[in-house]
């Protein structure tokens, strides 16, 4: 049959969506349910002292006493206290619990509780951190001979500030208590990773924790790690209490205390000879990690990887850190380190155009990987790379040559980003993750079991449309069971663009098994003549697929999408104010297993990424966000949204499903260096981002 | 305080200056309205107040007695393009997440048969999404509101696909 | 922290005799209307207004009507100002304003007289007023007065309304000549202002006495000029308008309308960015004009 993959079939979460029957976990409520609070440090650094607290009996307190298990968000490091104990590291770290049956009582609550501190010196600085939690270094031949090589070297720093996810729906969670085990309901990416924190923190056996993901309204990398920190919260208060706890973040809460996209210092010395060609690379990456480890290590390491750009170069030198501060962590976004690393190399090679004096796009085109060449890493590419591909699509059809010259001097300006992002997990992630799907049959057909999680990028679908080609039956007859943890397997995060490539792939497989299973039989005549069965498949590197962690070479990921963005802009000599006019979105992505959702996930990334450039600002006074509303954390509107014309090239990865690679992220690398780029053209010297109009009226060249 | 919401009358014993968002979610039942920010900005908890789309957070619940109340549980049954809207949404991509879905539907209710491009953006200006990058729920909107457009499903589906360029 | 509504009282007057009455008795009311504001800082715990009085439903306060002067109820909507042939004849730079007031759901509830009573620094009709010329006419239980646009504010979010007082009507003389209005906010839509100018260019031999007085003379032109989000209230850039007004040079305009505007750095734009951009805008509203 093979009639769902390549096709855009009515999504399965639509209707409910469209209607308001969907269910949000706002949306819930349990009999006898408490709602709970967080009260928060008002420091970025100390030590609370005393804790006075003004409260009548019918609210019930917790602090970290009243955590059976161990006092950490159980992550990479058990750096992270649940419960400050006695030393805070940022302003909002969580200190105690309250919860109340009375959703209004808890209204104003942080009044009524005083902390007194003894106060340290706070650092906001990455650079001069005395705390590294990740260093990271990548050599590729030698440096200093592509120094010798080189008849011309250019430097350049490049910096990106935080930026927030926004999912438009806030974090939240109900805890629900039973004898002896907890369940959490909640929004969020990774049920696994929720239910890991769980066990550590409840003390009990994995059997007894039970996590299910409600649906999800956006998570953009920001439901990764967090709700596994507010799950334990609320669970804390319903063990303490006996009965479920709601606890819903509003929106001031949810941007002063949870994760952001780390800032970044790129600094650039690149060698070339005089008609283009890249001799070497160094590049320096220092992110600021925030108060505590999170994911900072492996934000770090996919923005290292990526740092060199989708270049080839001999004699490559990567150094990365990621330091402490003192201001909340910053996490997982959409991305994960390679739109910072990306946007450094990507203005970078515009001034490299610009010294050289040759055009933007023949440097590109010298400098491309393609396929056989080797990245930075030293892992070799397949025929699926596609570097020249979109850069040539992308210019053709934008036509790029022409604006370019044509708009020279005016307000108008026209630039663009090379780009590609690496699918899956870094290195031996997947190995280790060892990831698990099912496929169980049933009377009509069959139903996925996977902890995969639909957040708006359309899992359900685009996973249920894998089987139904592979199961040969159609899309209709294929159900996708809601995620939960005593009912899925552990089919690693949703995160890293892996839900297609690597999870698609295992429930691939497992339906070539269940249709080779089922022979001439359909569903319905196999169920009443020998009952359901269950097909599962674990993750199997494919074959010839090395990593070297210690010296940080070999294949970092099995596979790599490619973009190539063109920008248009107008600026407004009296204002500064920068209109995108017309984006041009190129991607390739191996196989558009749903080409609408596919489409809306490269537009919905670009526009991500176009308020990345121009926006998004996240004021930190005194290590606290001081902009902390949706008034004044400025994200695009409809009226702000340019055209967003997308091309989507197809060069099938051998591994993935139907040649499926991943797309989720890599919409999000390429904007604001391709914005950056335009507004040099422009005349603005823009070397971090956001451009607001404030900085454009300084840059004025 | 006797409101009607969705064509159905009820007797609420609420506080006058209540946000008439908790009070369709929590005193009726009405999840379908969401709240993204609670000061106008997103848009998320879009109602119609006799045919006006207002922000639910921003009404205290005193200045809708009397009035005709629409929330997207409702919605359908209140007008005729609701059904198109709602359909339109899935079939152009429109919804992703879902959460600023209803307010999308309920902002772009009052809207006219044939509006255009910039009709549509106008009325959805006060809605903030973040899966999309609007293009398609511009699109779910024109094709809603604009008949002539309007084919079976999978035409239209594949059509859109249609758009991307193949190579191999 | 929200504020629980079970701590709001809500006075709600049948007409506006009673709510002038009621005023007339407990004056330390907050007036509602939109509620656009209120409840923001309701939700936000920012308001320590705990009782309030129910304008809304006071039809009297609401519609445009024309004879003599344009007149425009409290309560007229910026949907409704949007959709008047009157102002969008008589001012349109009112009409330019309110469509970039927020969104559709905020145009459809905030009224012009609580973008007047808000008293916002960023209030996006206020520099409109102050450059038409307008008049807020102010009433309470014993009487009914006019306030120039230009004396109403005191400073800071304080005006010469007295809490027994509402606002009941916003007159606007006739405007001869271009006008001209631009909002520089934080995006396209849904924003506050950095910063945001309206102007009035009229020929001098049109001259019409305005609420100041001012005979033009000599002058070879009126111009007005109202700045917003530059200082604790409007400004009406008098010297700005007085160079230009006498046919000196937009330079010397621009030096001028320098010194009356005192803008601070906050969470959106900074105080360099709005002294250059209204000389930039001071720049603009001339030669569009011309």
């Amino acid at each position: 049959m093979g009639r769902a993959v390549g096709t855009s079939v009515r999504r399965k979460d639509g209707d409910a969506k469209v209607t308001g029957a969907a269910k949000y976990i706002d949306d819930l409520t349990f009999p006898g349910m408490l709602f709970g609070a967080t009260i928060r440090a008002t420091i970025p650094r100390g030590e609370i002292v005393n804790t006075h607290i003004d409260l009548s009996p019918d609210y019930i307190v917790a602090d970290y006493r009243d955590i059976p298990g161990k006092n950490y968000v159980a992550l990479l490091d058990p750096d992270q206290p649940c419960l400050a104990e006695r030393e805070v590291r940022h302003v909002a770290e969580p200190v105690l619990l309250v919860a109340h049956a009375d959703r209004r009582a808890l209204f104003g609550i942080d009044e009524q509780v005083r902390f007194d501190y003894r106060e340290l010196a706070p650092n906001y600085d990455p650079e001069t951190s005395e705390t590294c939690f990740k260093q990271i270094a990548i050599d590729k031949g030698d440096i200093e001979r592509g120094f010798r090589d080189a008849e011309v070297v250019v430097d350049g720093e490049y910096r990106t500030s935080h930026q927030e996810q926004l999912y438009i729906e806030t974090n939240g969670v109900i805890a629900v208590p039973g004898d002896g085990q907890i369940t959490v309901y909640g929004s969020l990416q990774c049920p696994y990773y929720v239910h890991k924190a769980l066990v550590v923190l409840t003390g009990f056996t994995p059997d007894r924790v039970r996590v299910i993901q409600t649906e999800t309204g956006g998570g953009f990398g920001g439901k990764e790690e967090y709700p596994s920190m507010l799950a334990c919260h609320a669970a804390i208060l319903a063990i303490k209490t006996g009965k479920p706890v709601k606890m819903i973040y509003d929106r001031v809460e949810d941007l002063l205390a949870t994760t952001k996209r780390h800032p970044a210092i790129v600094r650039h010395r690149t060698g070339l000879t005089r008609d283009g060609r890249i001799t070497a690379m160094a590049v320096d990456v220092l992110m600021d990690g925030g108060a505590y480890a999170t994911l900072s290590a492996v934000v770090l390491s996919r923005g290292v990887i990526h740092a060199a750009g989708p270049y080839r170069c001999d004699h490559i030198r990567i150094r990365g850190r990621a330091m402490m501060t003192h201001t909340p962590p910053n996490g997982a976004f959409r991305g994960f380190g390679a739109p910072q690393t990306q946007f450094a190399v990507e203005a970078h090679m515009d001034r490299v155009a610009e010294a050289l004096g040759i055009d933007p796009v023949r440097l590109r085109e010298v400098n491309a990987l393609r396929p056989g060449d080797s990245t930075a890493t030293g892992q070799k590419l397949g025929k699926d790379a596609s570097a020249l591909p979109v850069l040539r699509e992308a210019v053709k059809r934008s036509g790029f040559r022409r604006k370019r010259r044509e708009w020279k001097g005016t307000n108008r300006g026209i630039g663009l980003s090379l780009f590609f992002h690496g699918s899956g997990f870094t290195g031996a992630g997947e190995v280790k993750l060892a990831s698990k799907a099912s496929l169980e049959l049933t009377r009509s057909g069959a139903r996925i079991l996977v902890a995969s999680t639909e957040i708006g990028q359309g899992t359900t679908t685009m996973l249920a449309q894998i089987v139904a080609d592979a199961l040969e039956l159609p899309f209709a007859a294929i159900e996708v069971q809601q995620p939960d943890t005593d009912v899925v397997p552990d089919s690693g995060p949703t995160v890293a663009s892996r839900t297609c490539m690597i999870v698609g792939k295992l429930l691939e497989r497992c339906a070539r098994d269940m249709r080779r299973k089922l022979g001439a039989l359909t569903p319905a005549q196999y169920f009443t003549r020998h009952g359901a069965f269950t097909v599962t498949k674990q993750y199997e590197p494919p074959a010839g697929l090395a990593w070297d962690d210690q010296r940080y070479s070999g294949d970092a990921y099995g596979s790599y999408a490619w973009g190539c963005n063109v920008v248009e802009i107008e600026v407004d000599p009296v204002t500064f104010e920068v209109t995108p006019t017309h984006v041009t979105a190129v991607a390739e992505i191996g196989k558009a297993i749903h080409p609408l959702m596919a489409e809306g996930q490269i537009q919905g990334g670009t526009a991500q990424g176009l308020g990345y450039a121009l926006l998004e600002e996240v004021v930190m006074r005194d290590g606290r966000m001081a902009n902390a509303q949706l008034t004044n954390y400025i994200i695009p509107t409809p009226m702000d949204a340019p055209p967003i014309e997308v091309a989507m090239l197809e060069r099938p990865y051998a591994h993935g499903p139907y040649g499926a690679k991943g797309v989720g992220e890599m919409p999000i690398d390429g904007p604001a260096p391709a914005v950056i780029n335009a507004l040099r053209h422009c005349g603005f010297d823009i070397r971090l981002i956001p451009a607001t109009p404030e900085r454009l009226m300084r840059a004025r060249r | 305080m006797l409101l009607t919401i969705n064509g159905r009358q009820r007797r609420l014993t609420v506080p006058p200056m209540a946000r008439l968002l908790d009070v369709l979610r929590e005193d009726c039942g009405l999840t379908g309205t969401k709240e993204g920010c609670g000061e106008g900005e997103c848009g998320a908890c879009t109602v119609l107040v006799d045919g006006v789309a207002v922000d639910s957070c921003l009404v205290p619940v005193a200045h809708v007695e009397g009035c005709q109340v629409v929330t997207i549980e409702g919605a359908a049954a209140a007008k005729r393009s609701a059904k198109a809207l709602q359909n339109a949404f899935v079939e152009h991509g429109g919804a992703q997440c879902g959460i600023c879905t209803p307010g999308m539907i309920m902002a772009a209710l009052p809207l006219k048969a044939g509006a255009s491009r910039d009709e549509i953006k106008t009325a959805l200006a006060g809605n903030l999404c973040r899966c999309t990058g609007y293009i398609s729920i511009f699109n779910s909107v024109e094709a809603a509101l604009s008949p002539a457009k309007k084919g079976p499903p999978s035409r239209v589906a594949l059509r859109r696909a249609s758009a991307h360029a193949r190579r191999r | 922290m929200p504020v629980d509504a079970r701590t709001l009282t809500l006075q709600r007057p049948r007409n506006l005799k009673a709510a002038l009455a009621m005023l007339a008795k407990e004056p330390t009311l907050t007036p509602i209307a939109g509620c656009t504001d209120v409840l923001v800082g309701l939700h936000f715990g920012t308001s320590d207004t705990r009782q309030f009085i129910d304008l809304w439903s006071l039809d009297e306060l609401r519609g445009i009507t024309s004879k003599p002067i344009l007149r425009i109820g409290a309560l007229t909507t910026y949907t409704e100002i949007i959709a008047s042939p009157l102002v969008q004849k008589r001012v349109p730079m009112l009409v330019a304003a309110a469509r970039e007031i927020g969104g559709a759901q905020i145009q459809n509830r905030g009224t012009l007289g609580g973008n007047i009573a808000n008293a916002s620094p960023a209030g996006d009709t206020l520099p409109v007023l102050a450059a038409a010329g307008a008049l807020i006419v102010l009433r309470s239980a014993s009487g009914e007065r006019r306030v120039s646009f230009a004396r109403f504010y005191t400073g800071y979010r304080t005006s010469v309304r007295q809490p027994d007082e509402l606002i009941t009507a916003i007159e606007i003389p006739a405007i001869d000549g271009r006008q001209w209005w631009r909002k520089v906010g934080t995006r396209r839509a849904q924003a506050i202002s950095k910063i945001m100018m309206a102007g009035v260019r009229s020929p001098a031999d049109h001259l019409r006495q305005g609420y100041g007085g001012q005979e033009a003379g000599r002058h070879s032109c009126k111009v007005r000029i109202a700045i917003g989000s530059v200082a604790p209230t409007v400004v009406l850039a008098e010297a700005a308008a007085a160079v230009l007004s006498q046919g000196g040079a937009i330079g010397d305009a621009q030096a001028a309308l320098r010194k009356e505007i005192a803008p601070i750095d906050d969470l959106r734009s900074t105080g360099d960015y709005r002294q250059q951009v209204a000389a930039n805008l001071l720049a603009a509203f001339w030669k569009d004009t011309e």
